[in-house]
Formats: structure tokens, sequence, C-alpha cells
């Protein structure tokens, strides 16, 4: 099981602010996740690769070209708070 | 003349009355249209009905049809449904989360401009487990779809609406997602055909991503020849998925073979898992003799990983889920926060209102897996163990030309059966899983019906899986076509 402040830890990694019933139900949940894939330990995977490619392609290319974006003002357009062609966040420091 | 029921028609054939003129895309549109309208209430298919920008799709293909000048697109006129995660420019785009829930793409996906292509009619977006996070339906922001068999039942998912949306004959085909089991498990539960590809056979590009090593995207529709004519449409290298590979897209359709002789079909026997619903094994058992009668030989095989499946997927889902939706930040788009007061709280507030429980249970467990001191233990080793899953379908594809099985271990459950399991889409897709994390194409298609058995009184829909190897879409597709050929679940439609 996973402690509470392990949960509190994941969900700030996380950027998830959580409330004190959620902190519980989650602890509930992920561990509950934890449990059921512990079974993978039995299995012997001594001398096999991580998968990190799915087919196999590799070094698919493209030609390096320049193209013309003529949607910049869409984009912004769903900035939930915006100066001019700017976003707009709290400051930072 | 006897009123025509354009929704029990096929592709080909709604192709040919397009052609012929005997109806036009306007026509075909409205028709449509109205079924959404006047069904979607109780079954809630859709998120988004497209109906004005519809109409104007569907008057420009009339046009282009009758500027004539060669043959027409396959699809071109013909109505669609697409998924709610498809980019669609300038079309609220939700992926049924309410961080999205005001979201309006500047672009396209590619598939979404392929079909623009071909002119083909998008009459609206479909209903599905948030950023397709489940095999419900249930997870959605906008509320659970129905199965139109019995609408007290979920109809599976992620790509719930589209099932619906076919099944009940709203649209005659949409577009779907599935990285676990999303396409073909609801496929199954609604009684529809579904077609999961190859990965990387049909870009990614524009669709919400979820899990990237996994994502697929395909389509519904109501026979496997139907698929093979989207397929050819949807598949091909595509510049912006680097994922997508320089293979070439056979013409699918033209090369559909519905003979069996010397195809070689194997049968997992650990797919028939413990709980299995006897309806369902019986149905499989009859469709694999239908297989046999008309000269496929049957191969039992084993797969003795398949147990793992989901549990490798239950730590490489989340993981790159985590990932993935690491950019849904309050700030670029999407729900934002009116109470943070500084940057960290913007994001954390933001993400709190914003995800469903679901999605905060992926993001926060994939989060776990890939933190310092857990990725070797976890995430390592599920990838090392997606490897053995891998080999053994390379190893089995060296014997057969195509794997059957259930696509489900059940039939529909009732609707409220998935809430707040953390493990439900885990295990409801554990016959799809394996296949899934090697990267295989499937097809579901129906085999008939069964009662469920939680003691529910009607008959619901049974489906079949057929597993081929990588780039082995035509292989699925003949043994699909075949025995559609000889069979006729495909044409059952819920009496709605």
């Amino acid at each position: 099981m996973l402690s509470e402040d392990e949960v509190k830890k994941v969900a700030e990694m996380a950027r998830i602010e959580l409330s004190s019933e959620e902190v519980a139900k989650f602890q509930k949940d992920l561990s509950s996740v934890l449990d059921y894939v512990d079974v993978l330990k039995e299995v012997n995977t001594d001398d096999l690769e991580i998968v990190s490619s799915v087919t196999g392609l590799e070094n698919i290319e493209r030609p390096d070209v320049a193209r013309l974006i003529d949607y910049q003002e869409e984009i912004m357009a769903n900035a939930p708070e915006r100066k001019d062609r700017y976003y707009k966040v709290k400051s930072i420091l | 003349m006897p009123e025509v029921k354009w929704e029990e028609l096929e592709l080909h054939e709604l192709r040919e009355k397009l052609d012929s003129k005997e109806i036009s895309s306007v026509e075909l549109t409205k028709y449509f249209l109205a079924r959404v309208k006047e069904q979607n209430p109780e079954l809630n298919a859709f998120i988004t009905i497209t109906e004005e920008e519809a109409l104007k799709q569907a008057q420009e293909a009339d046009e282009y049809m009758a500027a004539g000048g060669g043959e027409n697109p396959a699809l071109c006129g013909i109505p669609f449904a697409a998924k709610d995660l498809f980019m669609t420019r300038g079309i609220l785009t939700t992926a049924a989360s309410k961080i999205l829930e005001n979201y309006i793409p500047p672009y396209d996906a590619t598939v979404i401009e392929k079909l623009k292509e071909q002119r083909a009619v998008m009459v609206g977006k479909t209903n599905m487990d948030q950023f397709a996070h489940g095999s419900s339906g249930e997870t959605s922001f906008y509320g659970p779809t129905k199965n139109p068999w019995d609408v007290t039942r979920m109809p599976g998912g992620s790509s719930s609406g589209s099932a619906t949306a076919v099944a009940a004959g709203l649209a005659p085909w949409a577009l779907a997602t599935e990285t676990g089991g999303s396409i073909r498990q609801p496929a199954s539960l609604t009684g529809i055909s579904g077609w999961k590809p190859t990965y990387g056979r049909v870009s990614r590009y524009g669709a919400a991503a979820m899990a990237s090593s996994l994502d697929s995207m395909g389509a519904m529709a109501r026979s496997v020849k139907d698929l093979a004519m989207i397929a050819e449409v949807l598949s091909g290298q595509d510049e912006k998925d680097s994922t997508t590979g320089p293979v070439e897209v056979p013409a699918y359709s033209k090369l559909l073979d519905a003979s069996l002789a010397g195809v070689k079909v194997g049968v997992p026997k650990e797919y028939f898992v413990d709980g299995m619903e006897e309806g369902v094994e019986a149905r499989v058992e009859e469709a694999i003799a239908v297989l046999k009668e008309q000269g496929a030989e049957i191969v039992e095989v084993s797969l003795p990983n398949t147990k793992y499946g989901s549990m490798v997927y239950a730590i490489v889902c989340p993981s790159e889920v985590s990932s993935n939706l690491a950019r849904y930040d309050g700030i670029r788009y999407g729900h934002s926060t009116q109470a943070g007061k500084d940057l960290f709280e913007v994001y954390a507030k933001s993400r709190a209102e914003g995800f469903g429980d679901e999605a905060k249970r992926r993001i926060m467990t994939g989060t776990y897996v890939l933190s310092a001191g857990y990725y070797d233990a976890y995430y390592k080793k599920a990838q090392r163990v997606r490897r053995l899953i891998m080999d053994e379908f390379e190893e089995v594809f060296k014997q057969v030309d195509v794997l059957v099985a259930p696509s489900s271990p059940n039939v529909a459950l009732p609707l409220g059966k998935a809430a707040n399991d953390p493990l439900f889409g885990y295990i409801a897709d554990q016959l799809n899983i394996p296949g899934s994390l090697a990267g295989t194409p499937g097809l579901s298609i129906p085999c008939g019906f069964a009662k469920p058995s939680d003691g529910g009184d009607k008959d619901m829909p049974v489906g079949l899986q057929i597993i081929g190897p990588q780039w082995g879409e035509q292989k699925v597709f003949n043994v699909g076509y075949a025995y559609q050929q000889v069979t006729d679940w495909h044409t059952k439609r819920p009496g709605v």
C-alpha cells in the first residue's frame, strides 16, 4: 500500500491538486494497480531487450522544408489568457 | 417504390447509389442527420452534431460528382462520424473531457485531411471514454453512451459513441481509435465490424495522444468489405508521424479473397479464459467451425504469456499517458482555473478541475512508475515482458496465417459496472491488449448472440477477433470477408 505521503508526492510531480478525500481514494486505487502488476516479477526477463520500437522502423526521415503556417490566430484564440500575441501567465519570480 | 433504409446499405452499395444519382449526398446526409437527431437523446453517441458543416460538405460533394471527370473517390459524398479525439479544424474537439470542453483545433488530423480530400461528409463527433481511458464509455465527461441492443447496457469503449453510432445506423461508418482494445471490444459488444490497424499503418497525427507506442487509428463499419475500403483511404506513410512506415498500401478491397483453402487459422488456447461466458465460447466455437467448413486449417496454438499482457499494459499505458497529458497546463489551451495564486497552482488546480478520475489515476500511476527508483522495477520490466509477448506473436505467425479468438470474454455488461473500478479496463481488454502491445492488426466481427450471464433477458452480440502479423491487414480482411460471405450476423441490427 502506498503511503499518504507517497500519493501526495506523486500528485505534486504530476501537478494535480488533491483533496484529502482524494488522497485516500487514490492511495487505494494506485495501490490496487501496483498490486495487480506485481505478478510480473515472476517473469524471467534476463537477456530481453526493452521494447523501444514496435515495428522496428528506423531513421524515418522527411525533407527539411519550411512550411507556412497560416493559423497563428486560431492557435492563440484557444489561450485562456493572452495579451496580443503572447500567452499570459502568473509571475514566475 | 418501397422506402430505402439507407442505414442498412454497405459502403460499396452507397457508392453505387451515389454514382448512379439514385440519391444525392445532401439527401443521404439529411437522412443520417435526421436519424442522429432522433436517436441521440437516448443513445448519447454524439458529443457534437456538425449539421451545418455536413450539409456544406455534402453540397460540395454533389457538385464534384456532378462535374464528372472520372471515377469518384471511394468515400465521396458518404457520411461518417469521427471519435471526438480527432482534431477537426474549427470544430469543437473535447476528447470527452472537461479540460478540452471549449477547445477548437486550429488544424485537421491527417485522417480528417484524407477524408476531406475524398469529399467524405462528417456528420458529427462521437462520445468516448475521456481521453480514451476506459472500456465502457462511462468515463466520458458528457455522460455514458448506451448500447442500442439494450440501453441499460454499455457499448464498450473507449470508442463507445462510434460503436453505437454505427450499430444504430446513425452513420454508415465511423473513425475510431484503439490503444488496448478500444475498437475491437466495443465493436464486439455492439455487433459491428471493427478494424484495429497495424501500429504505424495509419497516421496518428492530430489524434489526441494517449499512449504513443500503442495508439492506432482505425474504423468501425457494417462489414469487412467496408473496412477494407476505408483502410485503403486511411493508410499510408505520413511525414507528420515518423512511426508510419514506407510500407506499400495494398488495394485491400479489390484484393479481398473469400477462399480459405490452405489458410492456417490458429486458435490460441489461452484466449479461452476462466470466467468467459458460456454463450460467448459457444458462438466463437461455431464461428471457428464455419471457417473450417470453408477450407481453413484450424490449428491449436499456445501463447503462454497472454496473461501478462494486461499487466504490462497497466504500466506502459499510464506511463505514456502521464507524459502525453503533461501538455494540459491551463495556459496555452483548455480549461484554466480561476483560483490559481501562482504558476504551480494554475497547473495543479486546472488539472484537478479538468481531468476526470480515470485520467488522474493513469497520470499518477504513470508518474509513480516512471519516477526515480521505480523506473527499472516497473517500466523497464514491463517493456521487457512486452518483448516476450512480441516474440511470441512473431513465432506463432511462422506457424499460422492468422489467429482467431473471442473479442471479449463477455457480452455487454450493465451500465455502471465500470464505476470506480481502477482495473476495469485492463481486465475488459485482456484479450485485445497482447496484440496491441505487439503492434499487430486485428478485426472484430459479429458471430452471433448470447444471453448475458448476469441474467439479462435480451440476447446481446458476440464478437470474433482475427489477429494477423504486423502489416498483415490483407490476411485478416480476407478471413473476415470469407466468414461474412457465408454468415449474416453482420447484417443484424438492433430493433430501434
